[in-house]
């Protein structure tokens, strides 16, 4: 396997840069076609090159409001982000206690994952009724999102447990360490840049979510909610610069994570020394 | 097969320790957010659902009741039983182009690709579109596949076809293109993380018993990456199956599927409605992943 490379290896990778492109290709290509000029229309050819339709998304009146729509999406997942973390290392710590009953937490995390988007949808829209209570992005759309964001959360969480040598909390123990010390100083610091992940997992899927969003955020759109609005009423490229935006927010977040992650990474590399 | 069985062994729900009443307190307060939080989030309103399901509507409310009538109508209809063969349809192309594209993109990454950096590196480039908006995703497809788009003045410009393709956007092609497109990385992520636990030497052993490539795929790569196999299956079916928004933009409204008629009876406010067919679909989902289950034990593999 370790020989000269075969024709195998040329035609999967030929394979893998189709997939790639597959991947990409159509991202780019809204991409560029958000620079189409003001006559412009949504395909090819470009017809000229402005910022023009990312001057529209500026004018609130023009195309609904984006702005208010990305503050809250913004905003929820900062709250979806923070649980998310919270939540999943508290759960990951308890899986580890092997205590009674962790079997149908767990049967609870993955059903969580494999339920219909559209049940939690229509099934907390008939609670938030039943109760009387108004539906909200920052109540019952949050706690929506969290149906999606936690699993992942959660199964990152036995990823990293798994690996995790529990020699180093037995030798703090000795020490004399109280099991709050443990965690503080000890196992915080060693899961520390894999929470960076769980973080990313909650915020971007949070900023993203459509489906479990849809009837429990209420009557103030979250941002994606609002771009499936547009598509139905919008057949100008403006259509594809908020695309473009909310694609190169979307990067940007990952960019600054991947960031965090290899900073953490590389600190405590150097205090290993 | 050593190596794998002693690192899944290891997984946490399942191993061996004895549980004590401490570790039980403990364990549940530390769960108890979760817990919570699934609880409300959850589980109540699939209980809700269910007792919705047997309530009574007029056009405009809902009120409790114990009637058999959603389901009657819902399991009697002709449209359900074709609804249910179309969404099938769906799911199972979906599944079977993910699964192709899926392990032959892992089988490149965990086996040809030679450097550990290059492998992440090429497997982050798989995987940072499942942290970006899918509604953009599919709307992306519009100038591609569009009756002036590329696609079309492409195989025009090469003589292929004397007119614009009609059946490109707006029509189940176009459905399946966009399932294949934001579903496949459910496929790669966990077939790649099951063919990077495989202990090599197997392969090795394989070659110097004189296996071919072809064998050394089929005999042992195929057989112990089927747990990989298996989840990246469950979160493909179960994701199209419950689908509602990419049949509804990328058919142009023209398909339906189950999660459509779902949506469809929650925008005329017939919540009993919605609710029995929400239930006949959860059933359905958790039958097909009772099914998948059969092949692997989920817990061992995380």
């Amino acid at each position: 396997m370790h020989g000269r490379r075969g024709l195998s290896f040329y035609l999967l990778a030929f394979f893998f840069a189709l997939f790639v492109l597959f991947l990409y290709g159509p991202t780019i290509t809204i991409a560029i076609l958000s620079f189409q000029g003001p006559q412009g229309g949504l395909t090819f050819p470009m017809n000229g090159v402005s910022t023009h339709w990312f001057g529209e998304l500026f004018k609130q009146q023009a195309v609904g409001d984006i702005w208010g729509s990305f503050r809250r999406s913004f905003a929820l997942g900062l709250m979806v982000m923070v649980t998310t973390v919270v939540v999943s290392v508290m759960g990951g710590l308890a899986f580890r206690k092997h205590f009674r009953g962790s079997g149908f937490v767990f049967y609870l995390v993955i059903g969580s994952l494999i339920v219909p988007s559209i049940l939690i949808s229509l099934g907390v829209g008939i609670l938030f009724n039943q109760l009387d209570l108004d539906v909200h992005w920052s109540t019952s759309g949050f706690g929506s999102q969290l149906t999606w964001t936690l699993p992942f959360g959660l199964l990152i969480m036995f990823a990293v447990f798994n690996r995790f040598d529990s020699a180093y909390e037995e030798a703090a123990r000795d020490l004399g360490a109280s099991p709050w010390q443990t965690i503080r100083h000890v196992v915080l610091p060693i899961i520390g840049p894999s929470l960076i992940g769980v973080a990313l997992f909650g915020f971007t899927l949070s900023y993203d979510e459509f489906a479990r969003t849809l009837l429990t955020a209420g009557s103030y759109n979250t941002l994606p909610l609002e771009i499936f609005g547009m598509t139905t009423s919008v057949t100008t490229p403006v259509l594809f610069a908020l695309g473009t935006f909310t694609t190169a927010f979307s990067f940007i977040v990952i960019g600054l994570f991947a960031l965090l992650y290899w900073l953490s990474n590389k600190r405590r590399a150097i205090g290993k020394d | 097969m050593s190596s794998t069985t002693v690192k899944s062994s290891s997984a946490k729900p399942s191993s061996a320790k004895p549980s004590s009443a401490k570790n039980t307190l403990v364990g549940w307060l530390m769960a108890s957010p979760l817990v919570l939080i699934l609880g409300c989030f959850l589980l109540l309103p699939i209980i809700a659902i269910v007792a919705v399901s047997f309530w009574a509507s007029t056009e405009y409310s809902y009120f409790p009741a114990f009637i058999f009538e959603n389901y009657e109508f819902l399991l009697t209809s002709p449209v359900t039983l074709s609804v249910y063969i179309k969404t099938f349809m769906f799911t199972g192309i979906t599944w079977f182009l993910c699964l192709v594209i899926g392990f032959t993109v892992a089988y490149f990454l965990a086996f040809h690709v030679r450097t550990l950096p290059m492998q992440i590196g090429l497997f982050l480039l798989c995987t940072v579109p499942f942290w970006t908006s899918n509604i953009i995703r599919m709307i992306s497809w519009i100038p591609f596949l569009g009756r002036n788009g590329i696609a079309n003045n492409a195989l025009q410009d090469m003589g292929l076809i004397d007119e614009p393709l009609e059946w490109l956007l707006f029509s189940d092609f176009a459905v399946i293109l966009a399932f294949v497109h934001l579903f496949t990385l459910f496929m790669i992520v966990p077939i790649f993380n099951s063919m990077m636990r495989l202990d090599r030497s197997l392969i090795e052993a394989a070659v110097d018993a004189g296996a071919s490539s072809r064998q050394v795929l089929t005999n042992v790569i195929i057989p112990l990456t089927k747990p990989g196999i298996m989840i990246g299956s469950i979160f493909v079916v179960t994701l199209v199956m419950g689908d509602f928004i990419t049949v509804r933009f990328m058919s142009g409204g023209q398909s339906a599927s189950v999660g459509r008629v779902i949506s469809n009876e929650i925008a005329l406010l017939q919540y009993p409605a919605a609710s029995a067919s929400a239930v006949v679909l959860l059933l359905t989902v958790l039958i097909m992943i009772g099914i998948m289950l059969r092949f692997v034990d989920i817990r061992k593999e995380l």
